[in-house]
């Protein structure tokens, strides 16, 4: 695999006040890969997310998405993105669920043109995949928060993205839906040919269906095949991040419900 | 009244412009109260009022101008408020929503010695504050559907760009989609029908034309489309009704209007009850 990677991050830092967040990262993503982001609560996951996508801008290092400087980028309809934020929009807001998808097409479409019923079509297709079509009249508010991440995982595939970034997309999903989630994810890895990004918690399951795995706590402590990750045991992973991971998955897991 | 309306030309301006701004103040609202914006409705139309105590101290002062007609001011004070708030949203970064207040009072500040040193409060002013059927004449009613044409025109071709950065601002980033061209155009568009709907419904009330329909709409609706349909409807019901009950009962517009509005939400929320009751019941037996 030696051709240009799709998200290419060099020696990239980010920092919200004076503390770094994301320190000296180097990054690529290669067509085909299926990666799992894992690292501790508060470890910059995603945020170094929101850096590749240009929604936060990098104090150091470049970011390139498709080979074009993130500033230049314009190929939206390449990247799907489901933001770990996505079932915490306002509820109230008077929208169905096959409007939301629909608004997944924006980027394929040019400015001032209209939705029509292919578009419609689609959306409906995308509410398949993630088996939602029953809903496609409901309001979004009513659903569940499985359901709700449902229809954002149909927003993010709806306009055929080459490149899908979820972040941890299973929280709030029951676990009868994570299995079936797992399922469609290896799919569209598999068959499609979409590439993936994943950030999760669950370290045993992502290792069991990512190809690859990135170990980060504010810069990567560790990128390299999921089999070489199986390897290790929890002294190895500690090393890793330098702290203990389990411990710093305890004390963060409340902040992180409220800060994001 | 009907009668009247063929026969009187200040009637037939009143209710055209009273119909368009039906239409558009409900329209916008819809973003507006989805955005969480309605704060900025209501600073908006304060410094409207500024630039109409403005004109008027200009007319008594400066004798060259006599016979300018105050709305065009306002509109021009309203969309230099809008531009500004964008402005100091950018300064205050953290506190973004500071601006709105800032300009609020300081649009409001500046009205009042404007207004006093115009000898203050006279009818003119009055029917500003709270509407009038006999204030608008017929360049103004024209420049409203003007406006109007513009604003229906806008909201269609750039729908899916405000819906998706109404219901998602970062989704909205990452689909290409210039945030900040959209803001801007919306929230003109915002203060240029703020100043339209003055004359007819008041100063003081525009903002409940552009919130309270959406408000009951909301109650109702389940799709995007079908609540600004809703609201619409609601709004233009609100002011038929609103000025003819004017004209008959001799009280400006803008309470009337309002009160409609207000009437019509507390409907919405009685029905939405007695629908729940009954499908209790209808569970029951
Ligand atoms: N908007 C923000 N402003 C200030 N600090 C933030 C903001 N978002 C996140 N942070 C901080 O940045 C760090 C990394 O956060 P985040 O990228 O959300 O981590 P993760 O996704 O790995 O849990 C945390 O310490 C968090 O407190
Ligand atoms: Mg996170």
């Amino acid at each position: 695999m030696k051709q240009k990677p799709m998200v290419e991050m060099e020696q990239v830092s980010f920092k919200y006040e004076k503390e770094w967040v994301v320190k000296d990262v180097d990054l690529s993503i290669y067509e085909g890969q299926f990666l799992g982001l894992v690292g501790p609560n508060g470890s910059g996951k995603s945020t170094l997310i929101k850096l590749m996508l240009g929604l936060a801008r990098p104090d150091r290092g470049s970011i390139r998405l498709f080979g074009e400087p993130i500033k230049k980028f314009d190929q939206w309809e390449e990247v799907g993105f489901v933001s770990q934020k996505a079932n915490s929009f306002n509820s109230g807001f008077p929208a169905t669920v096959l409007e939301v998808v629909k608004s997944g097409l924006v980027s394929r479409m040019g400015a001032f043109s209209f939705f029509k019923r292919k578009h419609k079509e689609k959306a409906l297709e995308a509410l398949k995949t993630v088996e939602m079509e029953e809903f496609a009249g409901s309001n979004i508010g009513e659903l569940s928060g499985g359901q709700q991440q449902r229809v954002f995982i149909a927003r993010a595939l709806v306009s055929d993205p080459s490149l899908v970034i979820l972040d941890e997309p299973t929280v709030g999903v029951d676990a009868k839906h994570v299995t079936a989630f797992y399922d469609l994810l290896g799919k569209l890895n598999k068959e499609q040919g979409i590439t993936l990004l994943m950030v999760t918690h669950d370290i045993g399951t992502i290792t069991n269906h990512a190809t690859h795995v990135v170990c980060m706590n504010k810069s990567i402590h560790f990128h390299g095949a999921s089999e070489d990750y199986k390897e290790f045991d929890d002294d190895d992973l500690n090393e890793l991040y330098g702290h203990s991971v389990h411990q710093l998955t305890h004390n963060h897991s409340h902040d992180e419900v409220n800060r994001s | 009244m009907i009668e009247s309306l063929m026969q009187y030309q200040f009637l037939q301006n009143a209710v055209i412009t009273g119909l368009l701004i039906g239409v558009v103040a409900p329209l916008l609202g819809v973003f507006i109260v989805v955005r969480r914006l309605s704060l900025i409705a209501d600073a908006l139309s304060h410094i409207t009022l500024t630039g109409i105590a403005a004109s008027l101290l200009l007319e008594k002062r400066v004798s060259a101008i006599n016979d300018w007609n105050p709305v065009y001011m306002g509109m021009v004070f309203s969309v230099a408020g809008a531009i500004l708030i964008e402005r100091l949203r950018k300064v205050y970064k953290h506190y973004e929503e500071l601006a709105i207040p800032i300009i609020l009072s300081g649009g409001i500040g500046l009205g009042v010695i404007l207004i006093s040193l115009a000898d203050g409060f006279n009818t003119d002013l009055f029917s500003y504050l709270f509407g009038s059927v006999t204030a608008v004449d017929r360049s103004s009613m024209w420049t409203v559907l003007f406006i109007t044409l513009g604003v229906i025109a806008i909201v269609i071709l750039f729908y899916k760009e405000l819906f998706v950065l109404s219901f998602d601002e970062e989704h909205a980033s990452i689909s290409g989609v210039s945030g900040r061209f959209i803001h801007l155009l919306f929230i003109v568009m915002v203060a240029l029908v703020i100043a339209s709907s003055m004359q007819v419904v008041g100063i003081l009330l525009v903002s409940a034309l552009m919130t309270l329909p959406v408000a009951s709409a909301l109650r109702l609706s389940r799709s995007f489309k079908q609540t600004i349909g809703l609201s619409i409807l609601f709004g233009e019901t609100s002011v038929i009704i609103g000025l003819f009950s004017s004209y008959h009962l001799s009280v400006p517009p803008g309470g009337t209007i309002v009160m409609t509005a207000v009437l019509i939400l507390v409907m919405t929320i009685m029905y939405k009850r007695v629908q729940k009751q009954l499908l209790v019941k209808g569970e029951a037996t």
